[in-house]
């Protein structure tokens, strides 16, 4: 096994993730909010926007990138995300439509406005969710290091360097 | 009111197990997820109650109509299913936490809510859906969540048992999907009414052959068919005990409730029983299951193993009840599922009662329980009684309904090896009384510090012995409604 600095002591690989990676978020967020005009949305958004997180770990280590994204919020994401899915179907219904009618969420006008409100915020809830469960996935991965409640902790698996590349 | 609300009986369990992991305070999860079960009772009462009598209730999700949008389509059978699963459910979380999963710790306790939630919501989905993909996802939801939950005992075979059940599964799944996919080809549509409609069946066409084939095989593995139930016997020995009876008392009855709607509404009765005739197949494989299941029973050391090989001999009579395709038979099978599920579920949580205070269940610890825990023993033995069949439990209700049924088809043989099969059930079942009550415990074992479990365990398990004793004197709710969803799966409807 390599040492695992090797990789962080790489000049040009620091300074081009450094560089790609609130490209690779931006371009996650512009999927995400384009995906009702163009290719795009919810999944994909956030399999893209892990994906910026993830490079951030394989350069800096997983533990830089648990210091900016703690399990535990990948976790609590996770189910936000799902959380506002169906709080839009559960809100359609409080204003008397069926769940998940987006039509029912803008009364006022007849257009489809309501469906444009309801597609943006469940792709918005979807794409939370993915890119937390991808993140969770990662971390489940890279070493199973006790978290924050000191469960499932296994020094064997915990190399505190899981995931550099090299 | 309640055709506007149906929904929730499927949102209310998928969105609560995220308001667990959300809160992570496991006496909240707790007592949140029997709120939420409980109201999906309630729904789920409702909503028999309003269609009993040959109502069906419609609901367009997303206002789309089908067959383009999916429909949840509730009628008598799949009514009389979301009862069935969602009691079962209420009892379980009532049951006291104490006996929860051992390997999970206490900062853990949320997340075993929570997919405990999404294994009720895939169940109660499948259940109510009228859409053939979204049985498919709300399967795998259901499956997923079951997988995690048998994973979840404490034996270490717990885990290497759930991997076994994740590969028949997920091997029942995609032969479902296959199906699924070759119906879809087959007729432009996944919404079951109109693939009913449109499907014209027939022994040259070989696709919709296939599809029968891949669907009932599918099925069969998740319902735990005889030679397809190897996966069942581990995962509900060594899942925690909650679990495998809440598993043993819904998860094969919505598979049950699938293979009847596809054989019936879908492909019709009689395409199926008279053109193919399916029960060449069913029949046999029923009839093995009752008694090479039973047989294997009566070897078994372990109380939660002969339990397990007992549901598969279970199985064997609803299938019988399928493979008859005549009003009583069928509606035998069907009146069973709640029936099997009343006392299997109450067989099992008194196991949990056993496991809490005696620490195992193997046969040689039980001797002499019987004196320790008076009460916790009598219920084994009314649930006991009932799988035998004797008359004044719902056991026997079933087994008259079944042979009744056996009996208008004219199999007087299929009759008389039910009746045998049930001396099997009477041998397994004696056993285990035989040791509660009359052997004396072992020198090395004493049950002297054995006391009755506490009255949080003890009153679930015998709410469901008694529901034994009471359905099996009055059965206007369970036989009535049972021979109503059959005369309607008869008639090809849902």
């Amino acid at each position: 096994m390599k040492p695992p600095s090797r990789v962080r002591e790489m000049p040009i690989l620091r300074v081009i993730a450094r560089a790609l990676v609130p490209v690779i978020l931006l371009f996650g967020l512009y999927v995400q909010f384009h995906g009702d005009f163009g290719p795009g949305g919810g999944f994909q958004a956030g399999v893209i926007f892990a994906a910026g997180f993830i490079i951030f770990a394989l350069v800096f280590g997983a533990e830089a990138l648990r210091q900016v994204v703690p399990v535990v919020l990948t976790e609590r994401l996770m189910a936000a995300g799902v959380l506002l899915y169906g709080a839009v179907g559960v809100v359609a219904m409080f204003l008397g439509g069926e769940f998940l009618n987006y039509s029912a969420l803008d009364p006022l006008t007849t257009g489809h406005h309501g469906q444009h409100l309801g597609i943006i915020v469940i792709e918005l809830g979807v794409g939370i969710a993915v890119a937390a469960t991808i993140m969770r996935v990662y971390y489940a991965f890279v070493g199973r290091r006790p978290d924050e409640d000191g469960t499932d902790a296994d020094p064997a698996l915990d190399t505190g360097a899981g995931g550099e590349v090299s | 009111m309640i055709e506007k609300i149906l929904v929730l009986e499927v949102v209310l369990p998928l969105l609560a197990a995220p308001v667990c992991v959300l809160v992570r305070h496991p006496r909240f999860c707790r007592l949140f997820s029997l709120g939420v079960v409980a109201a999906c009772f309630a729904i789920a009462v409702a909503l028999l109650v309003e269609v009993r009598g040959g109502g069906v209730i419609s609901y367009q999700l997303g206002g789309w109509p089908p067959p383009l949008g999916i429909e949840y389509r509730v009628s008598t059978v799949n009514a009389y299913l979301l009862a069935l699963v969602t009691s079962m459910a209420l009892v379980v979380f009532s049951f006291d936490s104490r006996g929860g999963p051992p390997r999970v710790p206490e900062q853990r306790r949320h997340l075993y809510y929570a997919v405990f939630l999404l294994c009720i919501s895939g169940l109660l989905g499948i259940t109510i859906t009228g859409d053939a993909f979204n049985i498919f996802v709300f399967l795998e939801i259901s499956s997923l969540s079951s997988y995690i939950l048998v994973s979840l005992g404490g034996h270490r075979r717990a885990v290497m048992s759930a991997f076994y059940y994740l590969v028949m599964g997920t091997i029942g799944g995609v032969f479902f999907m296959l199906g699924v996919g070759l119906l879809y080809q087959a007729t432009g549509t996944l919404n079951l009414r109109d693939i009913a409609a449109r499907l014209e069946p027939s022994l040259d066409d070989r696709g919709t052959v296939l599809a029968l084939a891949l669907l009932v095989v599918g099925i069969s593995i998740k319902l735990a068919v005889f030679p397809l139930h190897h996966w069942l016997p581990n995962a509900y020995s060594f899942a925690p005990p909650k679990v495998s009876a809440f598993l043993a008392a819904t998860a094969t009855k919505v598979s049950f409730y699938l293979l009847a709607m596809v054989l019936f509404t879908i492909f019709g009765a009689p395409f199926v029983f008279e053109e193919l005739r399916l029960q060449a197949v069913l029949l046999p494989l029923s009839i093995l299951a009752m008694f090479l299941a039973s047989s294997a029973a009566i070897f078994q050391t372990d109380l939660r193993r002969l339990l397990a090989y007992s549901s598969v001999a279970q199985i064997g009579y609803m299938t019988l009840g399928l493979s008859t395709a005549n009003a009583t038979g069928l509606a035998g099978g069907l009146v069973h599922l709640f029936n099997h599920a009343v006392m299997k579920g109450g067989l099992f949580l008194v196991v949990a009662c056993l496991l809490y205070r005696v620490g195992s269940v193997h046969i040689d610890a039980l001797a002499g329980i019987g004196r320790r825990m008076p009460l916790t023993s009598a219920a084994l033995v009314i649930g006991g009684l009932s799988l035998i069949g004797v008359p004044g439990t719902v056991g026997f209700v079933s087994k008259w309904y079944l042979v009744s049924g056996v009996l208008e088809r004219g199999w007087t043989a299929a009759a008389v090896l039910i009746l045998l099969s049930s001396l099997l059930a009477l041998v397994y079942v004696g056993k285990v009384v035989e040791v509660l009550y009359f052997r004396k415990p072992a020198e090395t074992q004493p049950v002297d510090h054995v006391r009755e479990a506490p009255l949080g365990m003890l009153a679930p398990a015998w709410v469901l012995a008694v529901a034994a004793v009471f359905f099996g004197l009055t059965t206007d709710w369970t036989y009535g409604v049972a021979r109503e969803a059959a005369e309607l799966l008869l008639a090809g409807g849902i």
